[in-house]
């Protein structure tokens, strides 16, 4: 029997070695890890990006979609090495991390890209990387979009200025998402200043049923428009049946909802995967750590939907990009808004994430909030003043 | 006179084995062909290539193979544990929630404790308290049912719901970062509470531990007193009650049992493959386990393959998803009909339809 595993672990062990050898050796394949399918809006557009990477730069590609984050994200991750020879693997949600960073100790030679996590600036592995994109400053320009739509409703005198709130479906009460939702709300406040913001949490990123009815509740509460960080079609489907005018995320939702929907902010995620194939096929080194922006192509918008935003949003946000562009607009300029009544001089995030929960680097610099400078993924994570949350 | 009917139905006697596995053996083969249909209408895939992929997804390779074995341990210790339930007609269907309680016991063991005991002393308690996580899981619907008749069926249900939740709320508690939700893995840098990898292969101990639990539960039922007394208690409460068993005591015993072992399970899960805490661990195996336990008719041994037959069916249906790049709902209707089929077969094996036409004399 002893020796029967013996002979058994030493023909793996071959395999093992075979395969790698064979992987050096080969070209750039990617294996892709996705959360959910092509059902959450979240990981379509992931899959849209790297189907889009992958024939561009002319690889080959293997998706795995439905993927827990759990240990079933290694075991994805460790049959994309091992039986399907890929040299990178990516995978994009964010409780995938570590047990991506479990598979990227175990097989050294492979690259292992993550977007949407933290850790990979201090953990100290050559081979696994972070990516993020500045998406703070799509959500600004929605949120421009949003308050031209407000100003218009209320000329209108659909409602009185003061009346003037939104409601936002966010998924999970941390900085990804309250980045999100405080950039569209600072854009929407910079056109329509009277404007306020309720937030709901629904505590998953992918629920239909609760984020549809967190979006109903939050019309009912006297919400005038919606926006939303959750990756189902809930929130946008309660709009269109409710007749109330949507800035969506991840994807235009203008077929499902050609009577509200207004524009959508998305991160581009094909700019970053084509890099990363890049950086393989020519052997350099990935970033640990890797920021998107406007420039890059990586936070887009997708085209408006002029049926129902206001007239003269599109040449508005152009203005507006431009100002975010030549840095005469800052997103998180501390002049417009408060914590607590006051304004930020000082705020130590939690940027290196080692689990203390313990702020330690000053991220208010040139009095704005210093946004994925210090690292991709997002670390503005205050409760400013005009946003209630409603459930915590 | 009433016209008789098409057909009916009557029970049939004892079936020789051979016949019942040929009926078996019909219907797995007619599921086949009822799944290639399916799949060359819907999506103009070869069905020979699919079946192709699913079988490579499974034992294509040492490593598809681990993950397999793993898989079936994990189903099939869920099994052990309700079926002595079943056993008794007491129908535990909380085998997902007494598993994942067990799974929080564990996680909070290496949560808490990390700062204050060694590994060794840490993973004791872990085993110690996932185990009396389980057993209190599934004692409180059996003490409900023993001491007021309470229905087990729905209240071991709810008590799933009861686990799924606390461990939402202590995925909040022990989050990080703040606000995410998420746990990951747990002390990964210490591997503190991690259960040893035995011989370089991280899902050889869930197979062994599983492997021992299956011929000890074997054991267990056919052998000792008190597997005689679960079947007596299972065949009639009365006569159980006439012989002198407490039925109360064999109801509150076998059930502590029961939601021990689903605590076992869960000790796995989160001490030697997972490292993790969510609400999704269990995934689905407590119920599963009803079905495996229920085609074994309730054998230890039977269950070896029923278990591998829904962990084979689950892991290529996942791969027919990757290699198509076909939604995984496409997977799940191909299971669906198998599993029609399989189920069905036993219709036939328990009882004979008669024809109109075929005995005029009724």
């Amino acid at each position: 029997m002893k020796k029967l595993v013996s002979i058994l672990m030493t023909i793996a062990l071959i395999a093992c070695l075979c395969t790698a050898a064979f992987a050096e050796a080969a070209p750039v394949k990617v294996g892709f890890i996705f959360l959910h399918d092509e059902n959450s809006t979240y990981d379509l557009n992931f899959i849209n990006a790297a189907k889009q990477a992958c024939e561009e730069m002319g690889v080959e590609y293997v998706l795995i979609t439905n993927i827990d984050e759990g240990q079933q994200c290694y075991d994805a991750a460790a049959e994309l090495v091992e039986d399907e020879g890929c040299n990178i693997v990516f995978a994009d949600s964010f409780g995938h991390e570590s047990f991506m960073i479990q598979a990227a100790k175990d097989y050294p030679e492979v690259q292992f890209c993550h977007a949407t996590g933290t850790q990979a600036h201090t953990v100290g592995l050559d081979n696994y990387h972070n990516a993020f994109a500045s998406i703070y400053e799509g959500r600004f320009l929605a949120g421009v979009a949003a308050g031209m739509k407000l100003n218009e409703m209320i000329e209108a005198g659909q409602f009185s200025a003061e009346e003037a709130k939104i409601g936002y479906v966010g998924a999970y009460p941390y900085a990804e998402v309250k980045s999100g939702y405080t950039s569209f709300f600072l854009g929407a406040r910079s056109i329509c200043p009277t404007a306020t913001m309720e937030v709901t949490f629904t505590n998953s990123w992918y629920d239909e049923a609760l984020e549809k009815e967190g979006a109903t509740r939050l019309i009912n509460d006297g919400c005038k428009l919606i926006s939303q960080h959750a990756d189902s079609m809930g929130a946008p489907t309660a709009c269109e049946n409710a007749g109330v005018p949507d800035v969506s995320y991840n994807g235009s939702t203008i077929d499902a909802c050609p009577n509200t929907f207004i524009v959508s902010s998305r991160i581009d995620w094909a700019p970053y995967m084509k890099h990363m194939i890049e950086c393989v096929q020519t052997g350099a080194a990935i970033e640990a750590d890797w920021t998107g922006t406007i420039e890059t192509g990586s936070v887009v918008l997708t085209d408006v939907n002029e049926a129902v935003a206001a007239a003269g949003t599109v040449e508005k946000i152009e203005e507006v990009k431009a100002a975010l562009l030549d840095g005469s607009v800052k997103v998180f300029d501390t002049a417009a808004f408060t914590v607590g009544g006051e304004a930020l001089t000082s705020y130590l995030a939690d940027v290196d994430d080692m689990g203390d929960f313990v702020g330690e680097t000053e991220v208010i610099e040139d009095g704005a909030f210093q946004e994925s400078k210090f690292r991709s993924a997002p670390y503005f994570d205050l409760d400013i003043d005009g946003i209630t949350i409603i459930d915590k | 006179m009433n016209k008789e009917p098409l057909f009916h139905i009557s029970k049939r006697g004892a079936v020789p084995w051979y016949a019942a596995w040929a009926i078996r053996g019909c219907a797995v083969l007619l599921a086949l062909i009822v799944c290639a249909l399916i799949t060359t209408l819907v999506t103009g895939e070869n069905p020979i290539s699919v079946y192709v992929t699913i079988f490579n997804g499974t034992f294509g390779s040492p490593r598809r193979m681990w993950v397999t074995f793993q898989n079936v341990a994990i189903l099939l210790c869920i099994s052990l544990a309700v079926t002595p339930a079943f056993r008794m007609r007491f129908w535990n269907i909380g085998g997902e929630g007494q598993t994942l309680i067990g799974c929080l016991a564990s996680a909070a063991c290496m949560i808490l404790l990390r700062d204050a005991l060694p590994g060794w002393a840490i993973i004791c308690c872990m085993i110690v308290s996932s185990i009396v996580a389980g057993a209190i899981w599934g004692g409180i619907p059996a003490f409900f049912k023993a001491r007021w008749g309470t229905n087990e069926t729905l209240f071991t249900l709810m008590m799933n719901y009861i686990a799924t939740q606390l461990v939402a709320f202590f995925c909040v508690v022990w989050e990080s970062p703040k606000g995410s939700g998420q746990i990951g893995i747990i002390n990964q840098k210490t591997e503190l509470g991690w259960l040893p990898v035995i011989g370089g292969q991280r899902y050889l101990l869930n197979i062994l531990v599983v492997a021992v639990l299956t011929v000890v539960m074997y054991i267990y039922l056919n052998y000792s007193k008190h597997g005689y007394e679960i079947s007596v208690v299972g065949e009639s409460e009365r006569t159980a009650r006439y012989v002198g068993i407490k039925v109360d005591r064999v109801i509150m015993r076998t059930m502590l049992l029961s939601g021990g072992i689903c605590g076992i399970a869960g000790l796995l899960l989160v001490g030697s493959t997972d490292h993790t805490l969510t609400t999704t661990l269990a995934g689905g195996n407590g119920f599963t386990a009803v079905m495996v336990s229920w085609l074994a008719k309730f054998n230890p041994i039977w269950m070896i393959l029923t278990s591998f037959l829904l962990a084979f069916l689950s892991k290529g249906a996942g791969e027919i998803s990757k290699a198509f790049a076909l939604n995984q709902s496409f997977s799940d209707i191909l299971t669906g009909v198998i599993l029609f089929f399989i189920i069905g077969s036993e219709f036939f094996i328990n009882y004979r339809i008669h024809f109109r036409h075929g005995k005029k004399e009724g």
